[in-house]
């Protein structure tokens, strides 16, 4: 995956913390992490954007060590439980964290530790499929523990696909807005390392002056960000501030207005910069679509065209393609960046490629007569929360633990949730807050009498989108 | 309502904070003074007093305190 030999004397990584790798550096670090374990095994990386997070990553990378990457902020509650699914024999997170479980610590770097866990020395090692190197969570949200599979030649090919779309070469100095256990944000990551390009790795957000501090101080050359992000940048007057080394900037993860897609590729083109709006999901390691630059302003509502070496087809509802513009159908990707597959258990972990590189998306779409894409809608019951994906049956589920009378609709960024009692809104509402970590304002509640029900005593959604 | 008694009620609502726990409220501390937080108290603070924040103020308004010196010093709210 990564050619490091290449760019040896190239700067790999620049923390917010003053700290510094380069390539060859980054070579040494992670054979150290290597040669500190007995034998391979899977490993669960709880993810920060600190440097000790990103050596782990990479170092399971070179080696081709399976891992799973988690958001390293979620409680330790829900840690355990994907444990007790997937028994991971190794656990890289905070030392910090160290005593959360049940182990032994046999590798350190700066403020991470890999921990080999006691079950994995009395029970021995679980195989996993050799093709598969990295697995990512589908909803990080509501806790699900449905994993997305993904080999090391998805990897590859999405990340030179990306560099190659985005021009990216050693120059480029892109800073982490994104978390790097998000599929999105360890797209970022792979494309620059491939390149022998310099990673300004940072944990803070948009909204802190640090971050900015840092954008300066090392001259980002680029960043990526969900919706939410540039709703929060232009708050931020970010039309206003002065940038000069911003060569561009992608956005993905959710759908911008148009409005604001618009104003942005006009800034952009003011000064002298790009604005990429692309599409993609983790089944797809990441990126399958992306409008070009020289497009932009005229096809700014569009998802654009599908990425080099990939190739989208539009499916009617017999399954039939369609050929003709402007009609509606299911989105369907064909690409070697289409994961593997799924995992609900360690088992699964054993199995080869079910997708076979393609990929129904459950998006519906449409395509104009010059060949860009729009999506027009979505099968499966899903919305975007400020870029998390985020499934409303899950939510639902989550609710009906509370009580069964209770059905849930909504859009990006806002959850309606029904109830029939409406004195449980308080009690639900701490408990989607605790179990999705989302601000409460991704919720409202609304009281009615009855659920709608359809003939066949299921949820009629339809009526309840109505109600909204 | 006074001007302080407005801008201790905007924390409660907020961040669901209990009146004698705002005084410690804090970004990314305070469980939902995250970034979607910090720019729904930005917009709650800017009806409320009819201001328009500068984006360095709302860079810097990272406490109850820090709060209260910003909107005391360049808005002229008194407290």
């Amino acid at each position: 995956m990564f050619d490091f030999l290449r760019y040896k004397e190239n700067i790999a990584i620049i923390s917010d913390r003053n700290e510094t790798l380069t390539y060859s550096q980054l070579i040494d670090c992670t054979d150290d992490f290597v040669a500190s374990i007995p034998r391979k095994g899977l490993v669960f990386t709880l993810c920060e954007n600190l440097l000790g997070s990103l050596v782990g990553y990479v170092a399971c990378i070179r080696n081709k060590i399976p891992q799973v990457l988690l958001d390293g902020s979620k409680d330790i509650e829900l840690i355990h439980r994907l444990i007790d699914i997937y028994k991971p024999e190794y656990i890289w997170l905070p030392t910090s964290r160290s005593k959360d479980v049940n182990g032994t610590i046999v590798h350190q770097y700066q403020t991470y530790s890999l921990v080999m866990m006691s079950y994995a020395i009395s029970e021995g090692f679980h195989p996993v499929n050799s093709e598969l190197l990295v697995c990512l969570t589908t909803s990080g949200s509501t806790g699900s523990p449905k994993l997305v599979r993904i080999s090391e030649n998805n990897l590859l090919s999405n990340a030179e696909s990306i560099a190659n779309y985005l021009s990216i070469d050693h120059n480029e100095r892109p800073i982490t807005v994104l978390p790097m256990y998000y599929s999105y944000g360890l797209s970022v990551i792979n494309s620059h390392l491939i390149k022998g390009a310099t990673i300004l790795l940072t944990d803070k957000a948009v909204l802190q002056r640090e971050f900015w501090a840092f954008f300066k101080e090392y001259e980002a050359t680029s960043l990526a960000g969900v919706p939410y992000t540039f709703e929060m940048l232009k708050r931020l007057r970010f039309f206003k501030m002065d940038l000069p080394s911003l060569r561009y900037m992608t956005q993905a993860g959710g759908k911008l207005s148009k409005e604001l897609a618009k104003e942005y590729i006009e800034y952009s083109q003011e000064k002298g910069k790009k604005f990429f709006v692309m599409y993609g999901q983790t089944e797809a390691t990441a990126r399958m679509s992306y409008l070009p630059w020289s497009n932009a302003l005229e096809k700014y509502s569009s998802i654009g065209i599908s990425i080099p070496g990939g190739k989208f087809a539009l499916l009617d509802s017999d399954g039939t393609e369609i050929l003709e513009p402007c009609r509606d159908g299911e989105l369907v990707y064909y690409g070697k960046n289409v994961s593997l597959g799924y995992a609900e258990c360690r088992m699964d972990l054993s199995k080869g490629d079910d997708n076979n590189g393609c990929l129904r998306t459950g998006d519906i779409a449409q395509r104009d007569s010059d060949g860009f894409y729009y999506i027009t809608g979505r099968m499966k019951r899903f919305v975007k929360v400020w870029g998390n994906r985020c499934n409303l049956d899950a939510i639902e589920q989550l609710c009906k633990e509370i009580t069964s009378l209770c059905a849930c609709v909504g859009v990006d960024d806002l959850i309606t949730v029904f109830l029939c009692e409406d004195s449980l809104k308080d009690n639900i509402l701490s408990m989607l807050v605790e179990k999705t970590g989302f601000n409460p304002r991704a919720f409202q509640f609304k009281t009615i009498n009855q659920l709608p029900l359809l003939s066949n005593g299921k949820i009629n959604y339809q009526a309840l989108e109505n109600l909204r | 309502m006074t001007n302080i008694e407005k801008y201790n009620n905007l924390f409660c609502e907020s961040f669901q904070l209990q009146p004698d726990e705002i005084e410690n409220a804090e970004y990314k501390v305070t469980e939902l003074w995250d970034s979607v937080g910090h720019m729904i108290l930005a917009s709650n603070i800017e009806e409320m007093f009819e201001i328009e924040l500068d984006p360095d103020d709302i860079l810097d308004f990272t406490s109850y305190s820090k709060g209260l010196t910003i909107l005391t010093n360049k808005y002229n709210i008194i407290f």
